[in-house]
């Protein structure tokens, strides 16, 4: 029952790793842009979110409302008056630049906040669970998490499909100076791609607080999860990150199953074994397109 | 045509060699006459993060191999020769070649997963590797990372301190000039060619036969090597370690490409100069850790995107130095026949060194 037990939380782990990877797999989806400060965005947006809920003091769910604003506004302006700049045929600027920014951020957070680590206080909903047999039981909290990683794919699966603007994505993504000729505005989609990304990992940075504490240093680690789920997914796939996320998470607890039962493996090494494993068979992912 | 030849000579490539070969021999006999060790203390860690950089700066700048993976190489150097030195009883030393050689061994499986991805997600890939490498290592009963291990006297192989400090700096010098000598040398030769080629115009060279992938593996390959080596000197230099410092990504991959991107990404200069620069702020900030990477990070994301060249670039663009003679350029033909397109003397036909 135990490994029933840690396939069941896996799943749900994996609807925080989709909510990381989202913003991962849609900037490399429209723009082809790979930014390496994903994990400590988030990071940031908990730390963010740990300042407001003392000077204000609130829920940290009340935060939400700041936090997510606020960061969707930064990657609009840092996309539109910076990273705009590094896009190319050549990748090596952009991934220079958010590698910076990546350090910059740890090190900013380590010098206002210290090392210490730090949790966000939510009451007692983080602990209530629904128990199914004695074994089995599913926090609300990690449901709530699957269940908006669920809501953000399928509204941003629809977003693109549906809207106008989504149009537009689509249509930058397949051919940017076609769509420049078609009156499209391509640093603008950019901007506003990148601040979708900042506000799904902004959400993700504060249901990772809640979940767990977390110290200055842990965005590459986040950063690395994300990349993970969205190749195990497939690139440019929404619904193949959700699954990358899943496969990744039950990857990660049945991993440490296996380390409490067997002491061998942790559960980050077991996943990123997985990882491996999928990039040696399918490299295109499970559900990417196969592409040259 | 005769009359014309390709040269790669320029006057200031001369002037260039004779200063470095002059530096060389300077810093080479430094251990004589810093008798106190003030310059020679500081030099062993400015040269180490030379060779890395030169290192990072062959696979980033001229092999499109963008990797935020380095440390694992450093750590297998590192590993590689603390085990041997303790568990095998090889001489240290000798274990240095050693642990190179393992880093190049294990570099080709790691490059069999790793090329498959391209771009900023190959960067973020070997960063995984590196990752697993050294949750292994920190988990491994063998290797027992976790815990602070180091190199007893024994291991050591009975070497005096005296005898340790002065070879752990020619070592390191060593390191720093072999690993330009090998940036040159590979760029002089027709992988360096096939390197260029591909970065400039990638279906073009495939066009012409050129064999990317295998010119990046063997590019890949001879970068593990030599940065192996260079783990293996850095465990000699600090004699103990953890699989957290030896795997360190801020350490031997985030410094090292601050200070390439600095000094200039795609230059056999720019390491150079990107190193200088790197011991001047180090030098001013003293312990203050996080201010460094905050000030050396920020500077590197600015000028990837203002001057993608570095300051080697702004130089450049200022007067069209060539310190290393890695680029061909037409020259001759004035005296002969000239056919009317000689208008201009000199042509260069290679750009972007």
């Amino acid at each position: 029952m135990e490994w029933v037990n840690a396939i069941v939380q896996g799943i749900l782990l994996g609807g925080l790793f989709a909510l990381f990877a989202t913003g991962l797999s849609l900037a490399f989806g429209v723009m082809r842009f790979v930014n390496l400060a994903h994990g400590d965005l988030a990071i940031l947006a908990a730390f963010l979110a740990v300042s407001f809920a003392s000077t204000l003091d609130v829920n940290p769910f009340v935060t939400m409302a700041l936090v997510v604003p606020i960061m969707a506004a930064g990657g609009y302006v840092l996309q539109r008056f910076g990273f705009n700049w590094s896009i190319g045929a050549d990748p090596l600027p952009s991934i220079l630049v958010t590698f910076g920014l990546a350090v910059v951020i740890q090190n900013a957070l380590l010098e206002q906040y210290s090392a210490d680590s730090q949790g966000l206080d939510v009451g007692s909903f983080e602990t209530r669970s629904i128990e199914f047999t004695d074994d089995i039981a599913v926090g609300w909290f990690p449901v709530l998490i699957l269940g908006v990683a669920v809501v953000v794919l399928v509204g941003l699966q629809l977003f693109l499909s549906f809207t106008r603007m989504g149009r537009a994505f689509r249509a930058t993504s397949d051919n940017p100076s076609t769509a420049r000729l078609m009156g499209i505005n391509d640093r603008n989609i950019y901007a506003v791609v990148m601040a979708i990304a900042f506000a799904t990992v902004a959400v993700a940075g504060l249901f990772l607080g809640i979940r767990q504490t977390f110290g200055p240093t842990d965005g590459p680690a986040q950063l690395i999860f994300a990349f993970e789920a969205v190749v195990i997914g497939g690139l440019g796939s929404l619904w193949g990150t959700l699954l990358g996320g899943i496969i990744l998470g039950v990857a990660q607890t049945v991993g440490n199953q296996v380390d409490v039962e067997y002491n061998v493996l942790s559960g980050p090494l077991f996943g990123h074994l997985i990882f491996l494993v999928v990039l040696a068979v399918r490299p295109s992912g499970l559900l990417g397109r196969r592409q040259g | 045509m005769s009359g014309y030849r390709i040269s790669r000579r320029t006057p200031e490539s001369t002037v260039g060699l004779i200063g470095f070969g002059a530096l060389v021999v300077v810093l080479a006999t430094l251990p004589w006459w810093d008798s106190d060790g003030s310059l020679q203390t500081p030099l062993v860690a400015i040269l180490y993060y030379l060779a890395l950089a030169q290192m990072w700066n062959l696979l980033a700048g001229f092999a499109g191999l963008v990797s935020i993976g380095q440390q694992m190489f450093v750590g297998i150097g590192v590993y590689g020769l603390l085990q041997m030195a303790e568990v095998g009883g090889v001489d240290p030393y000798v274990a240095i070649p050693l642990a190179g050689l393992l880093a190049a061994a294990l570099s080709i499986p790691v490059a069999a997963f790793a090329f498959r991805l391209r771009g900023g997600y190959f960067a973020i890939g070997t960063w995984v590797v590196a990752e697993v490498m050294r949750l292994l290592t920190t988990e491994s009963n063998d290797f027992r990372g976790g815990d602070v291990r180091a190199l007893t006297r024994e291991s050591l192989g009975g070497y005096s301190l005296e005898t340790r400090t002065n070879s752990v700096y020619w070592l390191a010098l060593a390191l720093a000039v072999g690993g330009t000598a090998i940036v040159v040398l590979v760029l002089r030769s027709r992988l360096g060619l096939a390197l260029r080629a591909a970065r400039d115009n990638e279906g073009g060279a495939r066009s012409l036969g050129v064999s990317i992938g295998r010119a990046q593996l063997v590019t890949w390959v001879v970068v593990a090597f030599w940065t192996g080596c260079t783990g293996a000197v850095i465990l000699l230099h600090t004699t103990s370690t953890t699989a957290g410092s030896a795997f360190s990504v801020t350490r031997w991959t985030a410094l090292v490409i601050f200070m390439v991107v600095i000094g200039g990404v795609g230059s056999t200069t720019g390491p150079i100069i990107g190193v200088l620069v790197y011991w001047i702020i180090d030098e001013q900030l003293g312990d203050a850790d996080a201010w460094r990477f905050i000030i050396l990070g920020g500077i590197a994301a600015v000028m990837a995107t203002v001057a993608p060249k570095g300051v080697y670039g702004l130089i450049q663009q200022w007067r069209p130095l060539q310190f290393f003679p890695v680029r061909r350029s037409l020259a001759g033909g004035l005296s002969t026949n000239s056919p009317p397109q000689s208008a201009e003397p000199e042509a260069v036909v290679e750009e972007g060194q």
